[in-house]
């Protein structure tokens, strides 16, 4: 059922309107030419931008790929920065085409909210940050501490849950976007900090001092973070969730961005199958055969996005940990290109 | 005589001068009148005289005297580096003058938002000044040629078709509609209980919209041709400048007296071809730059510059309707008006933000600047009507009753003599209005638009420039700004307001 | 003979027509049935539409997940609330921070404001400089600029709790907020309130007595001894019968904030501060024209009679100025209700704040939450104008009487 005759009105009046096609998302974007890809305001390492607008990070690079694989043109994006309250709202009203914006994977929002989890681009837990000059060493040890939230976040409800379950006070203060949390918590506002755990390695490089905070040791939950897509659109959702196991597939294979023409050479059955000399599962998707060839030059594989951007290869220096490949002690397992 | 002269009681000598009244103008005067002539008065001054040296002599300390003026980070302006207690940080504020004014709009493209600035100054100024000539063409450029030209210059992209393919366009949606309403009612005669008669009234409904269709099918054949050819926008502009202008020749008065209002018709659409000329947008126009990259002062002056030019005509309809005798018409509006005016600005944002959405077509979404610009329109709208209902209450009858007696239709009565009359009568308190919209567009960021102020609390967490200083020399230059625009928006009203009252006094 | 006047006709299609239409009449009606079906397709096309997209994105429609758990912790309330409470809980904790910040900043406003009125009236030029600056540099600036100013700026320049600026050794500023002692009642606190209540009620009843003498009677009683001995002595008696009513505990400085005494939050004070000035700005204007528009006449015409500044001020600038004043007031009033909205700009747990803010990002129910918190200052404001046309009504009749 089209109702569109107020929409166009409306439209025409403000002359400014973008249109997303429920079951056609892909159509949509190749018609309009650029992916709209909804990413945070602002977290280094994940999505943030520099001075000139130029956006950096793992969640970028995994839009980057979904645009290298749809256009082979990574640049072919508009980046639409927003906060953790109106990042479900924009995504349900076609506003962008793919949520890639540390979101927690929970089955509320899988079921409730109209969203598809594509997949695990990081494995997160949340935590907690502290002045050194507190001498706390475990999260135990934050009895009546006033603690700095983000509203709207899952995060706001593990942490009641926590102290809850420890016997523990605390005051809460809750603000509306990262940044000015941040800010609150650097003020003295409060004495902790909590978010994910990337969350608080990447904030950390926000703050004017960043040697003087310290992450404590404690997860208080599991935060699998991935992109998100709108439900109703299976071709889009394969699309965005096979983009994802393409990277982590490349890696197992130690295809690099490097290393990709040469490997697309090799002789290799699986090589060939993912390359796509061998097979058509990049049509099949709705993509062209070289659609993992594209992915893998544009950005690189999922470690080498990994490294870039939160990795040993960036200022914030995360380890792998449980975001190493399966046959390396971590959970990133992608099922077979077959 | 001689007598009278001699006598005693005249007096020979002069009368001693008395001292001089004591002065009451000049600085001395007002020392002696105004701030020291009774002892509660001298301890007033001494303690005011007090309160000022303690709050400007440090301001001024912060301000300039302690202020730091050049460096590259956040370096430069703490306290251990610059060997001396840092007032205001202004290279912070330099540096991030261009997110302040202009947001992440690109660099390359901001000769843009200048040009706009510069055409709004240039129409508004004249505009403001009431000796200057052309009100009306001014005015006419300003509320309804600048916000389409502005538009196409902040946000790019072109048209791909005029007049002639936008009512094709528009017409062949409201068909669908009704065709579309017509189907929904005749699969809901499959289960209703009044079957028959959904049934005959919905293949009523579908027959009209096939009737429409029809009758619409030259123009939209016209369109599809027009799309064709290369040169699209230019035919069709062509026609329509023909069609519109003859129809302005017609109801001029044809041959007699049409030639007036055939001139000012074409000479509009050359003005309307030159524009489109100009900035090329017969071919795609300027690189479109979205608006989740403007920022800073541009979205404050977008904001408070669309809510001024939306919020009069809503405000005028919603107060004519308010004192209009048709019932329904006149609830509507006291319920509409009530209602906006009753629920802070906050919520409203709210409500273009979160509900907005759900109220259009699912797969239609608009802008989130457009979702906060109708919200603040529908608001200041409401309280522009209260206003403009002041100005229509204070309209004697007399005024009606004349327009009615030299046999003057409603409409005419209300654009040629009681709207001038009545809008002169206000513009004070419309302009106050504008002032405190001016003000409310800093909710805005609230809503994650980053207008002035949001721009502002965004670069407070630029880890480069934290300092101690850095929060109040942000507030100390956005407050100057505010303030230099508030204010003389203020003094601007007060001056019309005692040029209006000009002849109550004398 | 006068012969009687003809009753006009009855005319009764005449006064349907004009009921329906008003003067325009049919015309009025047909305009008014396409207004009705333009409305009417709106609102179709509205409901639809939400209906459709509530489908499509799954989400819960209704009211039910007001008993649902909100699982979210606020921090300041009013009534009791953990993160187990229900949403509904919530939305009074909310409405209730919305009410306290509100009232405590008309007090404070209408305060200041008096104040700054009373100095831009001052003969004193200095003085009067001193009010006009304030009003002119206050109004001139965004509200939610001041907000952030106070709390940003300035509140976020204060030391930390464990050097926090002791007032006295009692009081203790920090940038977590201030910290005052909290009074704890005992067992002495009840037949103190009620002797104290007793007494107040007592003394009123005596001042009525001696007004009620004085204007009928011409007879002066002087109460001030009877009043002093039933407000301050009564209650006095009773404390040494019972025990003090109230002891005090004195913040003290523990682990990471203060154990003991009353706390008010940083976002609270930076609140209320700045809608207390920013309305006093206002609010100043007001008097000053209130007291403005009393004629000059009046003041000379009391102190012709031999009364004092103060006294013409008190029993005839003031009551007369009132009626311009408190119209206006009242809507400034509620114009600082509303603004306290502004409060989810520096996280005050405020209505909009933990509502139309965190349970609307936790439920994603947005129709019911909006709806309700518009609602929720829609009625407010639909009271107070209510109350206040039947201010002016009463106004008009006793001025006309």
């Amino acid at each position: 059922m089209k109702r569109v005759t107020l929409a166009f009105s409306l439209a025409l009046a403000v002359g400014l309107s973008a249109q997303a096609a429920d079951a056609q998302t892909l159509k949509t974007i190749k018609d309009r030419g650029t992916l709209s890809c909804g990413v945070s305001q602002g977290l280094p390492g994940f999505s943030s931008p520099d001075d000139k607008g130029n956006w950096t990070g793992l969640d970028v690079d995994v839009c980057r790929a979904i645009a290298a694989a749809i256009f082979n043109d990574p640049t072919k994006i508009t980046f639409v920065p927003t906060s953790a309250k109106d990042r479900f709202t924009a995504l349900q009203s076609g506003q962008i085409d793919v949520l890639s914006r540390n979101t927690t994977w929970t089955i509320s929002r899988d079921t409730s909210l109209g969203a598809n989890f594509t997949g695990v681009t990081y494995y997160d837990g949340q935590g907690f940050m502290v002045k050194k000059s507190l001498k706390v060493n475990s999260a135990l040890e934050l009895n009546s501490a006033s603690v700095c939230v983000q509203t709207g976040t899952t995060t706001e409800q593990n942490l009641a849950d926590y102290f809850k379950a420890n016997n523990m006070k605390y005051e809460v203060i809750a603000f509306g976007t990262n940044d000015e949390t941040v800010k609150a918590y650097e003020a003295g506002r409060c004495d902790v900090f909590t978010t994910d755990q990337s969350g608080l390695y990447s904030n950390r490089l926000k703050l004017a001092n960043p040697n003087d905070h310290m992450v404590l040791p404690e997860i208080i939950s599991k935060e699998p973070l991935g992109p998100m897509v709108r439900h109703g659109d299976d071709q889009w959702f394969d699309i965005v969730k096979w983009t994802l196991f393409a990277m982590i597939t490349a890696e197992e294979l130690g295809v690099t961005s490097k290393n990709v023409d040469e490997k697309a050479k090799m002789e290799n059955p699986e090589l060939k199958r993912v390359l796509g000399t061998d097979g058509n599962f990049g049509e099949q998707l709705g993509l062209t055969k070289d659609w993992v060839i594209r992915i893998v030059k544009a950005v690189g594989n999922y470690g080498e996005v990994f490294d870039r951007n939160v990795g040993a290869g960036s200022p914030l220096a995360i380890n792998r940990g449980l975001n190493n490949l399966w046959n390396k002690g971590g959970l990133q397992y992608a099922p077979p290109i077959r | 005589m001689t007598d009278i002269m001699a006598s005693s009681f005249v007096r020979r000598d002069l009368v001693a001068e008395r001292p001089a009244p004591v002065k009451t103008t000049g600085f001395v005067g007002l020392l002696r009148t105004r701030l020291f002539n009774s002892p509660t008065n001298i301890l007033l001054t001494i303690v005011s005289a007090l309160l000022l040296w303690f709050t400007i002599i440090p301001s001024i300390r912060f301000l300039i005297v302690d202020a730091v003026w050049s460096g590259n980070d956040r370096g430069a302006c703490l306290a251990e580096n610059a060997g001396f207690t840092v007032g205001a940080c202004w290279p912070y504020i330099q540096a991030k003058l261009p997110q302040l004014i202009y947001g992440f709009y690109p660099e390359a493209e901001r000769w843009r938002v200048n040009l706009a600035l510069i055409l709004a100054a240039a129409l508004l100024l004249p505009l403001l000044i009431p000796r200057l000539p052309v009100k009306g063409l001014n005015a006419s450029l300003f509320f309804f040629a600048f916000p389409v030209v502005a538009f196409f210059l902040l946000h790019g992209g072109g048209i791909s078709g005029f007049g002639l393919s936008w009512t094709a366009g528009l017409l062949e949606l409201f068909d669908d509609s009704i065709v579309s309403a017509g189907h929904v009612l005749l699969s809901l005669s499959k289960t209703s209980a009044i079957a028959p008669l959904l049934w005959v009234v919905g293949n009523l409904i579908v027959l009209v919209g096939i009737a429409i269709r029809w009758l619409i099918y030259p123009l939209t054949w016209l369109r599809d041709q027009l799309q064709g050819t290369g040169q699209s926008v230019w035919v069709d502009f062509a026609i329509t400048t023909a069609f519109v202008s003859l129809i302005a020749f017609v109801l001029g008065g044809g041959i007699r007296t049409g030639w007036r209002a055939l001139a000012s018709s074409i000479a509009t659409f050359v003005a309307i071809a030159m524009v489109i000329k100009l900035m090329g947008l017969d071919h795609g126009g300027l690189p479109i730059v979205a608006t989740n990259l403007w920022g800073g002062l541009l979205v404050t002056l977008v904001v408070s510059v669309t809510g001024i030019v939306t919020s009069l005509p809503i405000g005028i309809a919603l107060a004519l309707g308010r004192r209009a005798s048709i019932p329904l018409i006149r609830i509507f509006s006291i319920a509409f008006i009530e209602f906006w005016r009753g629920v802070p600005l906050i919520t409203v944002l709210f409500f273009a933000t979160y509900m907005l959405p759900l109220f259009l077509p699912g797969n239609f979404t608009v802008d989130g600047l457009v979702r906060a610009l109708i919200g603040i329109a529908l608001f200041t709208g409401a309280y522009q009507a209260e206003n403009v209902r002041g100005g229509l209450a204070a309209i004697p009858r007399g005024q009606n009753e004349a327009a009615a007696a030299l046999g003057l239709s409603w409409w005419k009565t209300t654009s040629l003599i009681v709207l001038p009359q009545a809008l002169r009568h206000v513009i004070p308190n419309l302009v106050n209005s504008f002032i405190s919209l001016f003000k409310d567009t800093s909710l805005v960021s609230i809503v994650a638009l980053f207008d002035l102020l949001g721009s502002l609390r965004a670069s407070f967490s630029d880890p480069k420039w934290s300092t101690p200083s850095t929060a109040f020399t942000g507030f100390a230059f956005a407050g100057i700004i505010y303030f230099i625009f508030c204010f003389g928006m203020s003094r601007y009203s007060l001056f019309v307001e005692r040029r209006l009252n000009i002849h109550r006094r004398n | 003979m006068s012969t009687e006047a003809r009753k006009p006709p009855l005319q009764i299609a005449l006064k349907i027509r004009r009921l329906l239409g008003g003067k325009a009449g049919w015309n009025g009606v047909a305009v008014q049935f396409a207004f009705a079906a333009v409305l009417g397709w709106i609102a179709y096309e509205i409901i639809s539409n939400a209906r459709a997209n509530l489908e499509n994105q799954h989400i819960a429609a209704g009211f039910g997940f007001l008993a649902n758990n909100a699982g979210f912790d606020v921090n300041q309330t009013l009534i009791s609330y953990t993160g187990s409470d229900t949403f509904l809980r919530v939305f009074v904790v909310g409405l209730l921070n919305t009410l306290v910040v509100s009232a405590v900043g008309i007090v404070f406003a209408t305060v200041i404001g008096f104040i700054v009125a009373l100095c831009r009236l001052s003969p004193n030029w200095l003085v009067s400089r001193i009010g006009e600056i304030y009003v002119e540099l206050i109004r001139n600036q965004p509200l939610l600029f001041q907000i952030l100013f106070w709390y940003l700026a300035v509140l976020a320049a204060l030391p930390n709790p464990r050097q926090s600026i002791s007032l006295l050794g009692i009081a203790f500023i920090s940038n977590r907020g201030l910290v005052i002692p909290q009074p704890i009642g005992q067992a002495g606190l009840e037949p103190f309130l009620a002797a104290l209540a007793f007494g107040v009620v007592a003394a009123l009843g005596l001042r009525i007595h001696a007004r009620r003498a004085l204007f009928l009677r011409g007879q002066m009683i002087h109460i001030w001894p009877y009043v002093l001995g039933l407000v301050i002595g009564l209650p006095l008696v009773t404390m040494l019968v019972f025990g003090l009513p109230i002891t005090v505990q004195l913040p003290q400085l523990k682990g990471f904030n203060f154990a003991g005494g009353a706390r008010v939050i940083p976002e609270f004070v930076a609140l209320a501060l700045a809608l207390s000035t920013y309305t006093a700005a206002f609010i100043a204007e007001i008097v000053r024209a209130g007291i403005q528009s009393v004629h000059k006449g009046q003041m000379e015409a009391g102190s012709s009679l031999g009364l004092s500044r103060g006294t013409t001020l008190r029993l005839i600038v003031v009551p007369q100025a009132m009626r311009v004043i408190v119209p206006p007031l009242t809507n400034q009033y509620l114009n600082l209700t509303k603004n306290s909205s502004l409060a989810v700009a520096i996280g005050y747990p405020d209505l909009v704040s933990v509502w139309a803010g965190t349970s609307l990002s936790q439920t994603g129910q947005a129709i019911e939450i909006i709806t309700m918190t518009m609602g929720v200052y829609l009625l407010i404001s639909l009271v107070t104008s209510g109350v206040m046309s039947v201010y002016g009504w009463r106004l008009n009749r006793s001025l006309g009487a």
